[in-house]
Formats: structure tokens, C-alpha cells, sequence
């Protein structure tokens, strides 16, 4: 068997970690499907894949470091925003307007995580929410800037890569949203599999051991804030371009909060546990506010509840428990 | 104590610290030679740990210095001083739960060479640094547990593994606080078997409460009272000394 071989070497063993599992094939497979099954909801996928990369965002620094946020949203809306100003001002192209998001978002999470990486538990988490309340504030202030609470308008994004317009119906949005997500998600499973993810890991296990065997944990904080916060402000500006707005919920509180339900839902640590959360929040928005628009909160809380109470790891901790039990490995 | 200073692998210079009222060491004076085997001994609440946390930098001392061979390192950050060659291990156990063995000390490993910020590379390419993970898990008869998450491991292993876990960072000199905490008596001797197995370069220092195991592993032995040392000497010249019998008998009918 494989696993008796892998004993005797561990080289091995571990390379076995990062290979790639049949049911990870099979889920990439599966988010093509809305291209066949639900042609008409290609806008509200191509949101759900900008969330899921959100959501990923996060569990970088929550499910792998250990450091909860309640401010994330933050990123997100300075990357929705420099994304939605870029263009406003005159520079359509989406992909170098992704690419400086993306390095306007890191440079703002780059710049927090100096004061992050010195504080733990509550006055970390304080922290966060405060900066996340003092960018949205800011960004309400600025309405020459971002038009407040009208939100940013005048955005006009060129076709993506000189050709493919974004249509209506969502088709280039949900392309160019699922395939950004693969890419970004590519380069977060190989970061976890890293010398630099094992030291993630192990500031989550233990904070008080990690400078005992030298590490610096600090610094490692620092760069994984910094790459975090880069990634949201990709799904940010993901959402901005797609949508050809951006308003000011996109760096709100609320959206921050959301955004931990989802990551707890799906199940923190477990880089698909964001993606799934994303899925199941999105689409029981949508299916529940069809029905009860102001109530939907009652069935998200409801789903919350059930699920921290008996599936302490989430959705996937639960299912892979279910997976364990039937010998599948 | 006649030793060439050049030859001293960790000393203390009037180290001090205090919580309040209450002092927890008190002018503290010791030069560990290269290759020592330290045994640190008193009663409870003497400030032995207190001492291996001052000297590892996870507390900063009112007063004094302390000394990795000639450097000061009194202002050194916990992991600069353990780059330096100065590592611990923990009276309770301090793993990494979740993590199997394997990956605990790869982890450690690739922290002392200097990859553990590499984000674009599988930690499964550093072959060398796993095999001298593995190496160090196998030499303390860890290498058949080494793929079983740490908290299923069985406390004596786990006890074996904190050991691991500073081996990996290459020290010059280790302190070991308590390295049986909680052990059965039978199984302790296994793991001063392994203590006692280490490199002869090594410089030790032990806190441990069975005198049996003191006296038969200990080079010398250091007794800490109140936070200050009451006195040292050959483990010959400790068990003669009246006072140290009077140290111990007098806890022994408070506690």
C-alpha cells in the first residue's frame, strides 16, 4: 500500500499531502457546470466565485495562522475601489486594473500588518474591526471620490483581453471570475504546502512554541496579512469590474461578518472550506430572499447555529468525517 | 571555578527580575562550561523555571546579563537567542497539536535553515531537511509514531518530542525543564537515557526532581532557593551538604 511506503520514507509522505485528490478534480469540473445547467444565473456565479476568493482570502490568515477578523472587508473595498476609480478615470483593461488592485489592497495590508502581528486574541481582533470601520468611514467621507452612499459610478471596463465583452448574461464575468479564482487558488495550495505554510500551521497550533524552535513569528504574520489582504482586494476588484459599480457595503462591517459566517460554514483551514461556504451563503440568499427578502437573516442564523453545534469544522470537516468513516481516504 | 572563559557555554552576570514585592531571582551568578551536565534542583516555587525563562528571553530581567559563550544576549529576542544555539523545552508540554511529529520537526528544521518564508516551493523538495527531521524523530525512537497527529501520540512520546523539537534547532546548549514531568518512574529512566545519549559538545541544563535521576545524570548540581542560588557543586558535595538536606526536609512539611 501506499501509506506503508511512505513510512519508510518521509519525503514521500509528505510530498503525498499536496497531491491532488480525485474530489478536488471532480469540484473544479463542477463550477464549469453553470455555463450548461443554469445559463441564467452566470451573474450571480461569477459573484459567488468573487466571494469564494474572498472567502479563501481569509482563511489564509484565519483557518492557516489562527487570526480572526472581523475588518476584512476592508481589503476588499480598497481593491472594488481602486478597480472601480482605475477605470472611472480612464483605464478599462481588467487585468492590469486586477493586477493594481491587487498591489493597492497588499500595500494597505502590508502597511496594518505591522500593528497586527504585535497584538493576539481580542485586542487583535479590536483592531481589525476598528481599521475596517475606519476605511469605510473614510470611504463615506470621500464622496468626491467614491460617490458615498450613491456609490462609485462611471465605470466602463473594456472587453477582457481586447476581445471577449462583458455580456449581459454574465458569460465573460463568469469566466474571467472562475478562471482568476483557479489561478489565485493555485498559488494559495502550493503556498500551504510550503516551508512558509508549515510555519503558518504552526503558529495556529501553538503561538508560545514557535519562537522556541527560532521561528519569528511576527514576521511570518506580517507576510501572510499582506498576501491576505492582496487576494481580497482581487475578489474586490473582481466584483467591481464585473459589476461595473462598486458601493460602500463592499468594505461595510456587515460584509466583513458575513464573511466569517461563510468561512465557518464551509470550514476554516481546509482551502476548500471558503469556496464551499461561498456556495452554500450565496445560493440560500438567493434562494431564501426569493421567498422572504427582510427575513433571511432568520434562516442564515438558523444554519449557523445547526452547524457550529454539529459540524464544529464545518460543512467539509463534517463531510470529510463521513468520508473517514467509510475508509475513504 | 578555574575554567578559561573562552570554555563557558551560557553565564549569568547579577540577574534579577521581580514581580512586584515578590522576587523571583535574586542575583543570579553562574557560568555553565562547554559540555556540562547541569542538574537545576529546589523546592517548588524556588524559581527554577523562572530562571530558564529569563536566560531564554521569555522574560526580561529587572537586572544582570546573560552570556551565549562571549555574546551578550540579555537583549536578544527568544528566536534570535535560539538561532544562537540556546534552546528549551517545556515542563508542560508546548507542541504543536495538530501537526504530526514529522511535520513539527521539519517545521523546526527548516526554521534554523532559513526556508520557512519560501511560499512558492512544496516543503516536500527540502529532502535534506526532512531526512534530518526524520533522523532526530528516529534517533528518539519517534520515527514509527512520526506520521500520527501529535495530540493522539502517547504522553511519553510527546515528552520525547519536545526534546526532538530543540534538537532540530542545533543548540550548544539546551535547557530541559523537566524533561519527565509526569512520566511513570519506569518510563522516566527512557527518557534520561535519551538526555543522557546526547552529543558530548552539548552543554545541559536539567530541572528535575528525582535525586536518583540527578545523581546519576547530573555533572553538577545547582539549588535554587527563593529565587537565588543557595549553592553548587559536585552531585558528592551537594548530597554531604547539611543545608540542602534542611532546604528539602523543610519543604517537604509545608508542602
Amino acid at each position: 500500500m501506499a501509506f506503508a511506503e511512505s513510512i519508510s520514507n518521509p519525503q514521500g509522505y509528505l510530498q503525498s499531502l499536496s497531491r491532488w485528490r480525485p474530489i478536488e478534480i471532480a469540484f473544479w469540473i463542477a463550477t464549469l457546470l453553470p455555463f450548461v445547467l443554469f445559463p441564467n444565473y452566470l451573474s450571480l456565479a461569477s459573484q459567488i466565485a468573487a466571494t469564494a476568493l474572498f472567502a479563501l482570502s481569509l482563511d489564509l490568515i484565519l483557518g492557516y495562522a489562527g487570526i480572526v477578523s472581523l475588518g476584512h472587508a476592508a481589503f476588499f473595498g480598497v481593491g472594488a475601489y481602486s478597480a472601480g476609480l482605475i477605470s472611472k478615470f480612464g483605464w478599462g483593461e481588467p487585468l492590469t486594473g486586477l493586477v493594481a488592485s491587487a498591489l493597492v489592497a497588499g500595500l494597505v495590508g502590508y502597511a496594518t500588518s505591522f500593528i497586527i502581528a504585535r497584538f493576539r486574541h481580542l485586542a487583535r481582533l479590536m483592531l481589525t474591526l476598528g481599521f475596517g470601520l475606519l476605511l469605510a468611514e473614510l470611504a463615506n467621507s470621500a464622496g468626491w471620490l467614491t460617490g458615498g452612499v450613491d456609490g462609485l459610478q462611471g465605470m466602463h471596463m473594456w472587453p477582457l483581453l481586447g476581445v471577449f465583452h462583458f455580456d449581459l448574461f454574465g458569460y465573460t464575468a463568469y469566466s474571467y471570475s472562475l478562471a482568476v479564482l483557479f489561478l489565485v487558488f493555485l498559488a494559495t495550495r502550493r503556498l500551504i504546502h510550503s516551508p512558509f505554510g508549515l510555519a503558518l500551521r504552526g503558529i495556529r497550533e501553538n503561538w508560545v512554541r514557535m519562537p522556541a524552535i527560532g521561528a519569528n513569528s511576527r514576521a511570518h504574520i506580517r507576510a501572510i496579512y499582506t498576501i491576505s489582504a492582496a487576494i481580497a482586494g482581487i475578489a474586490g476588484a473582481l466584483l467591481a469590474q464585473t459589476t461595473e459599480t462598486v458601493s460602500l457595503d463592499s468594505l461595510g462591517f456587515e460584509r466583513s461578518a458575513e464573511l466569517l459566517v461563510m468561512l465557518v460554514l464551509g470550514g476554516a483551514g481546509r482551502l476548500y472550506g471558503g469556496l464551499v461556504g461561498a456556495i452554500i451563503f450565496m445560493v440560500a440568499r438567493d434562494q431564501f430572499s426569493g421567498i422572504a427578502p427582510q427575513y433571511w437573516y432568520v434562516w442564515i442564523g438558523v444554519l449557523l447555529v445547526v452547524v457550529v453545534m454539529f459540524l464544529p469544522n464545518g460543512v467539509l470537516g463534517g463531510l470529510s468525517k463521513i468520508a473517514a468513516r467509510w475508509g475513504y481516504r | 571555578m578555574g575554567v578559561s572563559l573562552s570554555a563557558i557555554a551560557l553565564a549569568t552576570r547579577a540577574l534579577s527580575k521581580s514581580f512586584g514585592s515578590l522576587v523571583v531571582a535574586r542575583d543570579i551568578q553562574l557560568e555553565l562550561p562547554v559540555g556540562a551536565r547541569y542538574a537545576l534542583i529546589g523546592p517548588n516555587g524556588a524559581g527554577k523555571t523562572t530562571l530558564i525563562n529569563l536566560m531564554t528571553g521569555m522574560l526580561a530581567p529587572n537586572a544582570g546579563q546573560i552570556f551565549l559563550g562571549d555574546e551578550d544576549i540579555t537583549a536578544l529576542e527568544p528566536q534570535d537567542r535560539v538561532r544562537r544555539g540556546l534552546a528549551r523545552t517545556f515542563q508542560i508540554n508546548t507542541l504543536f497539536a495538530g501537526l504530526n511529529a514529522l511535520e513539527a520537526v521539519t517545521l523546526a528544521v527548516c526554521e534554523r535553515r532559513g526556508i520557512s518564508s519560501q511560499f512558492w516551493k512544496n516543503v516536500a523538495i527540502h529532502r535534506e531537511a526532512i531526512d534530518e527531521a526524520y533522523d532526530i524523530l528516529a534517533k528518539l525512537k519517534l520515527g514509527d509514531a512520526c506520521y500520527r497527529p501529535t495530540r493522539e501520540l502517547p504522553y511519553g512520546r510527546q515528552r520525547l518530542l519536545e526534546i526532538a523539537l530543540a534538537l532540530a534547532t542545533r543548540p550548544r546548549v539546551l535547557l530541559l525543564d523537566e524533561p519527565a514531568a509526569g512520566v511513570p518512574q519506569e518510563e522516566s529512566g527512557e527518557i534520561f537515557e535519551v538526555v543522557a545519549g546526547l552529543s558530548n559538545d552539548l552543554t545541559l541544563l536539567f530541572i528535575e526532581h528525582d535525586m536518583h535521576v540527578v545523581f546519576r545524570f547530573a555533572t553538577h548540581i545547582i539549588v535554587l532557593v527563593g529565587g537565588a542560588v543557595f549553592t553548587e557543586g559536585s552531585p558528592k558535595e551537594i548530597a554531604a551538604d547539611p543545608g540542602v538536606r534542611e532546604v528539602y526536609l523543610g519543604t517537604r512539611k509545608h508542602g
